[in-house]
């Protein structure tokens, strides 16, 4: 396959691996030892939109399936009734080759789905053992202006996921895709998939402007809570924003858009004292680096300290009920001063809050290195972060590949 | 002193292109730019990527107007050429190794040889 790039020759590949891509991955993980104790990522994807014949089949309302099998067949002339992912490329104009070339790996011709196959190399590549899937382009389906198309095609991307993929490879779980548009369906998904055991908690797509202190989602809270699984707020970037999108480069809106939109609903899940009415309800920040949270935390007490009355359910700060949240650690935003870092570590308990994520395949993911070989983090510290802290979040059984395993204890004083 | 490891032969280089030769545990990316020799590590300082594995890419530039400083789109500088890692698209300068977005890291350089034919990388 010819690339075309600024050279006078385009750059032919022949090929591609995700395994050779990432060899020097597998060297990082035979080096440091990797394979001496659990990884769970808990943020990684697949792109289900290549899957999308099979996934529109899944639709239980036959309008929205007729139409879905006939634009999935081809369409009808570059308009598609499910995808609103707007403007972007990620792969930096094809720079992050495994964008471009991805279509071109080939995987065995058995009964396991391409997407299994594709997983599992890179997993292995790294030294990952667990992952938590998500999708992609799904990710921005919370900006779709009608809410039944979403409720539709999250059911039956879910129904797809579960009887496809997790029930078919025990190393690879997920967070249900909540379609958080229709409160009535995100109620009914959590009522349909809530237990099943491939089932480690429950995503919320964070692109869109539904507030999470509406009331109507109360009974889906509490229900979640009642399950006793996580809550995540996935975040993505949105160009056709008027405030994140108000820039002529995808590095803006990126690096603002994955932050920006978890902020708000954070800001409002603590200042609403969502954990106060939903004490057990665990939630996790996915996706929006670990730099915002620092900022979010001193803005809040901030206000909250001369605004007291518009909070008035807090029993504490507004940093103390986010230094008890989760959140997952890509892309972590590694400055050259690296004390900041271990400052930005220290407020938010990384030691049983942080959950290393790669995000992989995309293109800012992290290796487990880049936790592996943070100097201030000793070994215990490491292993939690890597897997130790998911492992007791989710309650993941890893006896099949790990047994008698025991979450490391920090060191006290 | 450190050890030489045959390239290959000059004739199999043609303008921009490169080859990777293995170096213990790692490998060195050997490219010919313009009748200059270059030679790196295959690793990026970032996380580890495959560096020499990923695109050549030319310097990209604003066109800015000097005297408006108003701003009139992009182009491509074919006099400074990039090595782009293909993990994460960091870019290299061709010239010294470089990151282009923080000079505080840079590819590992190799010197290289040319004895007649046969081109040597010293590692």
């Amino acid at each position: 396959m010819d690339l075309p790039t600024s050279n006078i020759h385009k750059q032919s590949i022949e090929s591609f691996d995700t395994s050779t891509l990432l060899k020097n991955a597998a060297r990082q993980r035979d080096d440091r030892g990797l394979h001496k104790f659990p990884i769970v990522d808990v943020d990684c994807h697949h792109y289900e939109n290549e899957s999308i014949q099979e996934i529109v089949k899944y639709i239980d309302d036959e309008v929205i399936s007729q139409m879905g099998q006939l634009y999935t067949a081809g369409g009808t002339g570059g308009q598609a009734p499910f995808s609103v992912a707007g403007v972007g490329y990620q792969d930096v104009a094809g720079r992050v080759t495994r964008y471009p070339l991805r279509k071109t790996e080939t995987t065995p011709a058995d009964d396991k789905h391409r997407d299994i196959h594709l997983s599992l190399r890179w997993m292995d590549a790294m030294g990952v053992d667990y992952v938590c899937l998500f999708p992609t382009p799904m990710l921005s389906l919370g900006l779709h202006p009608q809410p039944e198309i979403e409720g539709a095609l999250a059911k039956a991307y879910n129904r797809w996921l579960l009887e496809n993929i997790t029930s078919r490879e025990k190393r690879i779980k997920t967070m249900m895709y909540v379609p958080f548009g229709d409160p009535e369906a995100a109620y009914e998904t959590v009522l349909e998939f809530g237990d099943n055991p491939d089932v480690i908690g429950f995503m919320i797509c964070s692109v869109r402007y539904q507030a999470v202190h509406n009331n109507a989602y109360m009974k889906t809270y509490a229900l979640m809570e009642e399950l006793g699984k996580p809550l995540g707020f996935h975040g993505n970037y949105n160009w056709n924003d008027n405030l994140v999108g108000n820039s002529n480069r995808f590095l803006v809106t990126h690096a603002l858009g994955f932050t920006v939109y978890n902020a708000v609903h954070l800001c409002n899940w603590v200042v609403n004292a969502l954990p106060e009415r939903f004490p057990k309800l665990k939630t996790i920040w996915i996706e929006s680096g670990l730099a915002w949270i620092p900022w979010v935390m001193q803005r809040l007490d901030n206000d909250y300290k001369m605004r007291w009355s518009e909070a008035p359910s807090l029993k504490g700060l507004p940093s103390d009920y986010m230094r008890e949240m989760f959140y997952t650690s890509q892309p972590m935003e590694v400055p050259n001063r690296l004390d900041v870092l271990e400052m930005t570590f220290d407020m938010i308990n990384a030691n049983t809050q942080l959950l290393w994520s790669s995000d992989y395949p995309h293109w800012d993911m992290d290796l487990p290195c880049v936790i592996y070989d943070l100097p201030f983090l000793d070994e215990a510290q490491k292993h939690r972060i890597l897997g130790g802290n998911a492992i007791e979040l989710f309650g993941l059984d890893v006896e099949p590949r790990f047994p008698n395993y025991r979450v490391p204890d920090l060191k006290t004083g | 002193m450190g050890k030489e490891l045959l390239v290959g032969k000059t004739s199999e280089f043609e303008d921009g292109g490169k080859k990777i030769i293995p170096n213990g545990k790692s490998e060195i990316g050997v490219y010919l730019i313009k009748g200059e020799w270059f030679a790196y590590q295959n690793l990026c300082p970032h996380q580890g990527g495959p560096a020499c594995e990923g695109l050549l890419m030319a310097k990209v530039e604003e066109i800015i107007d000097p005297e408006k400083k108003t701003y009139h789109g992009m182009r491509f500088n074919h006099d400074e050429m990039h090595i782009v890692c293909p993990w994460h698209g960091w870019e290299f300068r061709m010239e010294d190794g470089v990151a282009c977005g923080d000079a505080a890291w840079k590819l590992r350089k190799y010197d290289v040889e040319v004895r007649g034919e046969e081109v040597y990388v010293l590692a």
